[in-house]
């Protein structure tokens, strides 16, 4: 059997890095060393200048919601929920959703924060309102 | 050979369905060649020396579909984008038979979508593991929907488009449904019983959703000296383009505008035409947004302002562009992907056979094809005789 390519001595896949940060409660995008800007999801290459130099950083956490949506859902299964696209200050996008608030109460525009939840014994990153935003 | 000496090179000689609504007791595998059998009129399956097909659950479907036909193809393209697969094998199809590589091909699809035992559920089940998504899925997004879901309250957020808007759209699909006696949701609505449907993922209700319906729709490819020999009046390629930005709605840059940006002005730039010459419009409306968003990011009116556009009528039946003359994957069949039954539509109308609901004297159609979350767009413009 052949060993894996451990590029630059690291030894597991950059999404596998993302899990197991996540799973130990720390959310970590990308920056490119190629053109410095920021980039979600974990990738090989930097899909904005093709540059094989991107490293894992803690984003602030704060961010804005760029679009939202109820998934209706009967009470019995759990009720509605909130799904919802976060843009970071950092200028990237992921989906997540939005807690502490009800799932229709999301509005675009919001502030928001990150925090990392732990569901189904993983690591999760969902936002919730930000206080200090006006 | 350059993309203007293309335009006009190949004609559709022949289109087929079989198995719309429900095809119980038959195989997706069954509808499909019985549709394919009805495409190739005027020809044999043993002519066809070139397919194209795609199967959402089959990775290797080519084969048995080649397998089942009985055919030795020249020419074998299976490249899947989902619905709008089958309007993006247009291109390399047009290059094989200009290239002289083969001389007939047929694009088939066909799923009992609507009639089989496997649930949704499962099939989501499957695809978590053989398709992963480990960035949205944890969120449970009930996709395709929820990121059309997404980008429409993006597009409301942004230009104020109102769910009255997206409901239009359904009233217009609804209108001609009516018209169509292939359609499967035929019973006239009203704006108000549309606006009042069960909310799936907000904004969108299921009257804003595609069917889910069982179906299959071929077509046949050959060049135009030889479409001028067959039974059935030709219908020329006049352009065609494909684009892919993205494959998930986190990924999109900007939810209000699709790559239909890029493929309708790539497919106008190879017909040398604009949205003001096109008589009828087939695009794939999986969700009442996807009319909207195609609309604009087509040409036929600015961004932002599709729900101007389409406020007095403007896409239903009299209006004065006629979209999704079939009823739509709203209102007539969507069996998983649609893309082949937006080609069909627009051949029908062209040959002038479309009864009740045809367009008079429909000359140009504009086909729009869509797949996954927005992810994949491509654009075929088609043309008669008197265009080329």
């Amino acid at each position: 059997m052949t060993a894996p390519d451990q590029t630059d001595g690291v030894s597991q896949g950059v999404e596998a890095q993302y899990r197991q940060a996540l799973d130990d409660g720390r959310f970590l995008i990308q920056r490119c060393g190629g053109c410095d800007r920021a980039v979600f999801y974990p990738r090989m290459i930097c899909p904005h200048c093709g540059a094989d130099k991107l490293c894992f950083t803690a984003p602030d956490g704060r961010g804005t919601v760029y679009s939202t949506t109820v998934v209706r859902r009967k009470p019995e299964a759990g009720g509605d929920y909130n799904v919802a696209l976060i843009d970071l200050q950092e200028g990237v996008r992921l989906m997540s959703r939005v807690d502490g608030v009800a799932p229709d109460a999301v509005r675009i525009g919001m502030g928001v924060r990150a925090q990392v939840i732990q569901q189904d014994g993983r690591g999760l990153v969902v936002f919730v309102p930000n206080k200090e935003a006006a | 050979m350059t993309l203007n000496e293309l335009r006009g090179a190949v004609a559709v000689a022949g289109v087929g369905h079989a198995g719309l609504g429900q095809a119980t007791g038959f195989t997706e595998m069954e509808i499909l060649v019985q549709a394919a059998q009805r495409a190739v009129a005027g020809l044999t399956m043993r002519d066809i020396d070139g397919i194209c097909t795609a199967s959402v659950a089959a990775p290797m479907w080519a084969m048995p579909v080649i397998e089942h036909l009985g055919i030795r193809p020249t020419f074998i393209d299976s490249t899947m984008l989902g619905g709008s697969s089958f309007v993006a094998h247009l291109m390399p199809a047009l290059h094989a038979l200009a290239s002289g590589q083969c001389n007939a091909v047929l694009v088939c699809y066909g799923s009992t979508q609507r009639t089989s035992t496997l649930s949704r559920a499962e099939v989501g089940r499957v695809r978590k593991q053989f398709d992963p998504q480990p960035y949205e899925s944890p969120y449970d997004p009930l996709n395709p929907l929820s990121s059309y879901a997404l980008a429409a309250a993006r597009h409301m957020h942004q230009y104020g488009t109102r769910r009255e808007d997206l409901a239009r759209v359904a009233l217009a699909a609804n209108q001609w449904a009516q018209l169509n006696p292939e359609a499967q949701l035929r019973e006239p609505a009203t704006l108000d019983q549309i606006l009042s449907a069960r909310m799936v993922s907000d904004p969108l209700s299921v009257r804003d959703c595609c069917l889910v319906t069982d179906g299959a729709g071929a077509y046949v490819l050959v060049r135009a000296d030889r479409a001028r020999d067959l039974p059935r009046p030709p219908v020329y390629v006049l352009g065609n383009a494909t684009a892919v930005w993205n494959r998930q709605i986190s990924s999109m840059e900007d939810l209000t505008v699709t790559a239909a940006s890029e493929s309708g002005r790539r497919a106008f730039a190879m017909a040398g035409l604009a949205p003001k010459d096109i008589d009828v419009v087939e695009l794939y409306d999986a969700f009442t947004i996807n009319t909207l968003l195609f609309l604009e990011d087509l040409g036929f009116c600015a961004k932002g302002e599709s729900k101007e556009f389409i406020a007095d009528g403007a896409i239903a039946p009299g209006g004065r562009l006629p979209v999704n003359t079939n009823g739509g994957g709203l209102c007539c069949v969507h069996p998983g992907m649609y893309g082949v039954f937006i080609m069909i539509e627009a051949v029908r109308q062209l040959r002038g056979e479309c009864g009740e609901r045809q367009v008079s004297d429909a000359q140009l159609a504009l086909v729009h094809g869509n797949g996954g979350t927005l992810s994949s767009q491509s654009t075929a413009i088609l043309g008669t005789q008197a265009t080329l």
